[in-house]
């Protein structure tokens, strides 16, 4: 299969972008959830808006000891980060495992957070790190704790017309424990599902319509037994 | 829209729709048949091609987003007909049947090995995960991989 025909638009800044969003178009980033999806008709957009050309919205920074990290910045760009490494390992661990490089080179870090698929690596990471999301449009601009960010599988809270710009990760004390586990079938497969801890906080994905935040496992109500078992393994291993 | 594009240091420009997929502009419109189609969602690795010198999916890209861009499909791999040490290595070891696959794990492996000081086994097998052969089994594949790093340290 093919993708529909669709009209195709490339911004190099913003507000050009944002201009362009809300009538049956999609905002097109790494493309490897999109691209899929308009291969298998999926979804048919009217336009597509490639981001890639937009300037300012990659980039990892440190401010004033918090992470901030660029919508469109590529899964590659996070795991060799040595600031993330430094402060912030446990997204390291996370993006590891997300597919393959070839996949990573092209695949960003906002587009996977507005995936929100419920097993994935880095929202299950960024819940865990308690992450907030700052998101823009024409009509202005807001910033979403995870739990108001992430709606349900596959649906994050963004309005048609709205864009995820940047992801802001909190400082966290040096000798806090980090650490994300997931299990999968095989190496680089979607994730059954995945435990990111971070201190007291742990986030498991797989196990709900959105990445859970506890700091008990009893919390996450988990009525299958087997995805019990697997979570408190994964949640063990992460924390080893 | 007008695409323009280095593939293996020789400019191609063609007029594609923007729903035109990197692979297939490579093959039809480019003439490069070497880079294959299998899945088109991102799992074989099959169509994988490198740009800036770094694996992607060409399926998973759109013609125009390669637009002024430099890529290096596995055509590239030998271009005055010399193999390149991978794919002396494949040969020897008989790391291909049918052939479908091996652009893809030859456009994956040929940075791993190229970036890498020490490979391992288990490092080459995490390296190739992204790649699928309904032929060979692998074994032949990470013995080939193994053999031409190791001629690659040599020289």
């Amino acid at each position: 299969m093919k993708p529909a025909p669709f009209d195709y638009a490339a911004p190099t800044s913003l507000d050009e972008a944002l201009a362009l969003l809300g009538d049956d178009a999609k905002p097109l980033a790494g493309g490897q959830s999109l691209v899929p999806l308009l291969n298998f008709r999926l979804a048919r957009p009217r336009l597509v808006v490639d981001l890639n050309g937009v300037a300012g919205l990659a980039g990892i920074r440190r401010v004033d000891g918090a992470l901030r990290i660029g919508a469109l910045t590529r899964q590659s760009a996070l795991e060799r980060s040595a600031v993330v490494a430094d402060g912030w390992p446990v997204l390291r661990d996370a993006v590891r495992h997300v597919a393959h490089a070839a996949i990573r080179n092209r695949g960003t870090v906002g587009g996977s957070v507005a995936h929100a698929d419920p097993a994935a690596e880095l929202p299950c990471a960024l819940v865990a790190l308690d992450a907030r999301f700052h998101v823009r449009s024409t009509r202005g601009a807001r910033t979403l704790a995870a739990d108001a960010f992430f709606v349900g599988p596959l649906q994050s809270a963004l309005e048609p017309d709205e864009l995820l710009t940047e992801i802001e990760v909190p400082p966290i004390a040096a000798a806090t424990l980090q650490g994300f586990a997931e299990y999968a079938r095989t190496h680089g497969d979607f994730a059954l599902a995945c435990a990111a801890v971070v201190g007291e906080r742990v986030a498991l994905g797989g196990v709900g319509p959105t990445p859970l935040a506890v700091t008990h496992l009893d919390e996450a109500h988990i009525a299958d037994p087997y995805r019990r078992a697997l979570v408190a393994e994964l949640v063990r291993r992460a924390r080893a | 829209m007008k695409v323009t594009v280095d593939i293996n240091g020789e400019r191609h420009e063609h007029d594609v729709e923007p729903r035109t997929l990197l692979s297939d502009f490579i093959r039809h419109d480019c003439g490069l048949t070497g880079t294959h189609v299998g899945c088109e969602h991102g799992a074989c690795g099959a169509c994988t091609v490198q740009i800036d010198g770094e694996p992607v999916r060409s399926c998973l890209m759109l013609a125009v987003q390669a637009n002024g861009r430099a890529l290096r499909t596995v055509e590239g791999l030998a271009p005055d007909g010399e193999l390149h040490p991978l794919q002396q290595a494949f040969h020897e070891r008989h790391a291909l049947q049918c052939g479908f696959c091996t652009p893809g794990f030859l456009m994956t492996l040929e940075p791993a090995i190229r970036d890498a000081d020490a490979l391992d086994r288990h490092a080459i097998e995490e390296a190739l995960a992204g790649n699928l052969c309904r032929c060979t089994g692998y074994e032949a594949i990470v013995e080939a991989a193994e053999l031409a790093a190791e001629r690659l340290r040599r020289t």
